[in-house]
């Protein structure tokens, strides 16, 4: 009675959860195209999409990526040390789940000769909860023990590892203690036995005692070889049909067996009961809160992996795509293979900047679309780490849950750059591939982050550059910004203007001053005079090929290159502080 | 001969995959064996703008690994080369920013001693395999085909770093090509940038310059443009064709075509499995120029 009001309830929230979060899906907004579709329009465009995939080839992708998430292939080919630990967890877990949570519904249906107590049942259920525990063991070892590099565990992660220590270990611990109760052995032996004479009771407790691994108040080894024999032979004709020998159950035997010196008083303490409460609510509390834990991944992701093999940006709607993303972010494990082979991780670490690293985007971007609020520097980092990528496509290479990262952040970026304005990190390489994918977007829309950014790094160069103001000349005395030590050589510079004649960017304007600021022998002129200010906010400096025309000509050997690049450090670094 | 750890940088696996597949049938033509190392990460070339530590952490962690796996770098793209060239040079200097990388790879149990050498794959063909040894594989030479070498910034300057060629008059890639039967023209921008370097930062700037170029070589009479880099086989190909497309041209002002691909031709190697169909610009043409010894 109290089992199925718990049940109930924990189906109940668990289907609301789901209810809700399926809703999401289609409601939560993400990336720069999100606001020109309504969620009804998101699920119309998902139902055609859908159709259109039942009555096509596609169909049969479907099929094999289905067959891919039954045995994680993907996975495997990535990591066969996590291939092992997810496989051995999920079989583990569903293998339980059918045979022996839902024994009454699914086994006893199928197989007539179903018992708990039975084999191949009995040892089956250790089987599949010894893997789960060694599966368990894996993870644990890769997350706390090992410590792989970039492999950041949170909350949920924590949370993910704890329920299902807490529901495997509570029912081995309950099968444990049931081998050994002897108010257990009392309420069997006199259901099916139902002896009368002490004797037989003394040889039958003994040899369970001596063979199954109970524990007794009454009787105590050394045991006479004849009760021993005696009570086999009555274990024979009263039990065995329906109880295998305990040592099948070897998980719950062995705990049985450390049990046994406190099994008799912690029987008369109700443990059993305690134990079975444990089992059974963290049973339904990890399925009420599946919805809303890491736990959801189970549905997401293969959602994510069936949508992702047959969606693509060139056929797909970009409302299915929006929705997919949405869909993604539930997909994420946090399981950290992107982050160990991004190609900016050292990036993070030099920066300091966790979002750098996918599989921490992942977290914060889960955040973002639930519409949590981010302080300013949660802001600008998050924006930096989603720009300071090099496009390798790695960490869609090898997500396992197929997550299609490359285009989240493609759209992600920019909504985030049209929303923050300006972003150091679009003033350089980095920018290559939202260059080639402009189309996306409207010239204006292109055009503005990068300008913002350019005025937001000149500081007050326009100022400081008025033909009218006076500027009084000091040596710097702080030269830490520049690399080497030798970079002081720009004081050499006689003012041959070499470097400004070769540069190609010079030679691309009619009215280079006026487009670029100041030319590169100015900007020397300026280090001379210590205006590093002035020099940094100049256009020409941000738009510098870094070609090394003007530093491999200059007759001086002023390494007129490398100190624009520390102009453009020194530049990025004030804005940040 | 020896084997080298490829270095395969950031865009090629993605945007530029027939040169790798072309460099890969090339190199193992030659005899020249590759050692693949996942770990490799970014050269650290993007973060110099905005992080030198980032850039110097980056390009210095590579260094290391290929190090620990006894190692010398083969790398494919001009701009982590000179990246990676750039960051030797430092590191080899005393310094706090270098003291505090040494720290972050000992974080990672990496560190570097300067035991590794860094090559650029044409150094390695022109250097370690040598012309005559590539002449001896050439079963296809081709005949009045034009080409216009292009060297890329990062390979050639600043060649005190960079220690590839000649930065004024350069010649290693020229020969390279002369080698394959095709003729190298002159052409006054050819050392000049390709522009890849402001794409995403200002476009119109970034095209002019390619655009200079592309007329340039075509004035010299060039049939193609010869690229090793990605950076610049992108601007080449892919921003040339969106270009062309933008503006409902039909025709392409010059195509682009990877070194690898010319020689693998001309070594007679399968077309299409040098990727000739992957570049955007069609590039098919080129076998017309070969002819059978």
């Amino acid at each position: 009675m109290v089992f199925d009001v718990l049940l109930y309830i924990a189906l109940g929230i668990c289907g609301l959860g789901l209810m809700v979060k399926v809703f999401f899906w289609f409601s939560r907004k993400i990336g720069y195209k999100a606001d020109a579709f309504t969620t009804s329009a998101r699920l119309v465009a998902a139902v055609k999409g859908l159709a259109g995939i039942f009555f096509s080839l596609k169909i049969f992708t479907l099929l094999k990526v289905f067959i891919d998430i039954l045995f994680q292939i993907h996975m495997l080919k990535e990591n066969p040390l996590r291939w092992l630990m997810h496989i051995l967890i999920i079989w583990g877990f569903i293998l339980l789940l059918l045979m022996h949570a839902l024994d009454d519904i699914i086994t006893m249906k199928i197989f007539d000769d179903y018992y708990s107590t039975l084999n191949p049942y009995l040892c089956l259920r250790n089987v599949f909860g010894a893997m789960v525990i060694a599966g368990l063991f894996l993870a644990v070892w890769r997350r706390m023990i090992i410590r792989v590099p970039r492999m950041k565990t949170n909350a949920m992660d924590f949370y993910a590892i704890i329920i299902l220590v807490v529901i495997i270990f509570s029912g081995i611990l309950l099968e444990g203690m049931q081998i050994a109760s002897p108010s257990v052995f009392l309420e069997m032996e006199e259901e099916y036995a139902a002896l009368d004479d002490e004797a037989d009771m003394r040889a039958l407790e003994s040899f369970w005692v001596k063979e199954y691994g109970l524990a007794s108040a009454t009787v105590k080894e050394p045991f006479d070889p004849e009760d021993i024999e005696w009570g086999q032979e009555l274990n024979e004709e009263y039990c065995a049909y329906c109880h295998a020998s305990n040592k099948w159950a070897f998980t719950g035997y062995a705990t049985a067996k450390l049990l046994k010196p406190v099994a008799v008083g912690l029987d008369h303490a109700g443990a059993l009961n305690f134990l079975w409460y444990l089992h059974v609510l963290a049973c339904l509390f990890g399925l009420a809160y599946l919805p809303f834990s890491k736990m959801f991944h189970v549905i997401a992701t293969p959602v994510s992996l069936l949508a992702n093999s047959v969606m693509s940006r060139e056929t797909s709607s970009p409302a299915n795509t929006i929705t997919r993303q949405i869909i993604e972010l539930d997909a994420c494990t946090h399981c950290c293979t992107c982050s160990l082979h991004c190609s900016a991780m050292m990036a993070s670490k030099a920066r300091g900047n966790p979002y750098i690293l996918p599989s921490e985007k992942m977290v914060i971007l889960k955040d973002m679309v639930k519409g949590k609020k981010l302080s300013p520097a949660q802001h600008g980092a998050i924006v930096e780490g989603i720009y300071l990528c090099t496009n390798c496509d790695r960490c869609t290479v090898v997500c396992p849950s197929g997550i299609n990262l490359r285009e989240l952040w493609l759209s992600v970026r920019e909504d985030l750059v049209q929303k923050q304005g300006s972003e150091p990190m679009m003033l350089s390489p980095f920018s290559l591939v939202r260059g080639l994918n402009r189309n996306l977007l409207s010239g204006e829309a292109y055009a503005k982050p990068l300008q913002q950014t350019q005025k937001a790094l000149a500081g007050e160069f326009d100022e400081i550059t008025r033909p009218d103001r006076t500027v009084a000349l000091q040596e710097e005395a702080d030269k830490k910004w520049l690399l080497h030590s030798d970079d002081t050589d720009f004081s050499c510079c006689f003012g041959c203007q070499t470097c400004t004649t070769v540069c190609p960017v010079v030679k691309n304007y009619d009215n280079p001053s006026e487009s670029l600021g100041l030319l590169p022998h100015q900007i020397m002129y300026c280090l001379g005079a210590g205006l590093t200010e002035g020099a940094s906010g100049a256009r020409m400096l941000w738009v510098c090929l870094t070609c090394y025309q003007c530093q491999e000509h200059c007759p001086q050997q002023v390494k007129v290159t490398d100190l624009l690049y520390e102009l453009k450090n020194k530049a990025v670094q004030k804005l940040e502080n | 001969m020896n084997q080298y750890a490829l270095f395969l940088g950031c865009n090629i696996p993605v945007r530029v995959k027939q040169y790798e597949v072309s460099a890969r049938m090339v190199l193992k033509e030659l005899g020249v064996s590759l050692k693949d190392i996942r770990q490799f990460n970014c050269c650290g070339y993007p973060m110099r703008n905005t992080d030198p530590k980032a850039f110097l952490l980056s390009a210095t962690r590579n260094l290391a690994l290929a190090e620990k796996a006894e190692l010398d770098m083969l790398v494919l793209c001009q701009c982590c080369y000179g990246s990676l060239k750039k960051a030797q040079v430092l590191m080899a200097e005393e310094g706090d920013l270098q003291e505090e990388v040494r720290l972050l790879l000992a974080e990672e149990g990496l560190e570097y001693n300067g035991n590794v050498k860094i090559k650029h794959f044409l150094s390695v063909l022109y250097h370690d395999v040598g012309l005559d040894a590539i002449k001896q594989k050439i079963a296809m030479p081709y005949k009045k085909l034009n080409i216009a070498t292009h060297y890329g910034c990062h390979v050639l300057r600043p060649s005190r770093v960079t220690e590839f060629d000649d930065p004024v008059s350069p010649s290693l890639i020229d020969a390279l090509v002369k080698v394959t039967g095709a003729k190298s023209v002159e052409w006054p921008l050819k050392l000049e940038c390709c522009g890849a370097p402001a794409t995403g930062i200002d476009d119109d700037l970034s095209w002019n310059l390619t655009e200079k170029k592309i007329t340039d070589a075509k004035a010299a009479g060039a049939h193609y443009v010869c690229t090793a880099c990605p950076y610049c086989h992108i601007q080449f190909d892919t921003v040339q064709q969106k270009r062309l497309s933008d503006n409902k041209k039909q025709d392409a002002l010059m195509p682009a075509i990877l070194y690898p691909q010319l020689l693998g031709l001309s070594m007679g190697l399968d077309g299409t499995l040098l990727g000739i169909s992957d570049n955007e610009i069609d590039i098919s043409d080129v076998i017309s120029f070969l002819n059978e010894e």
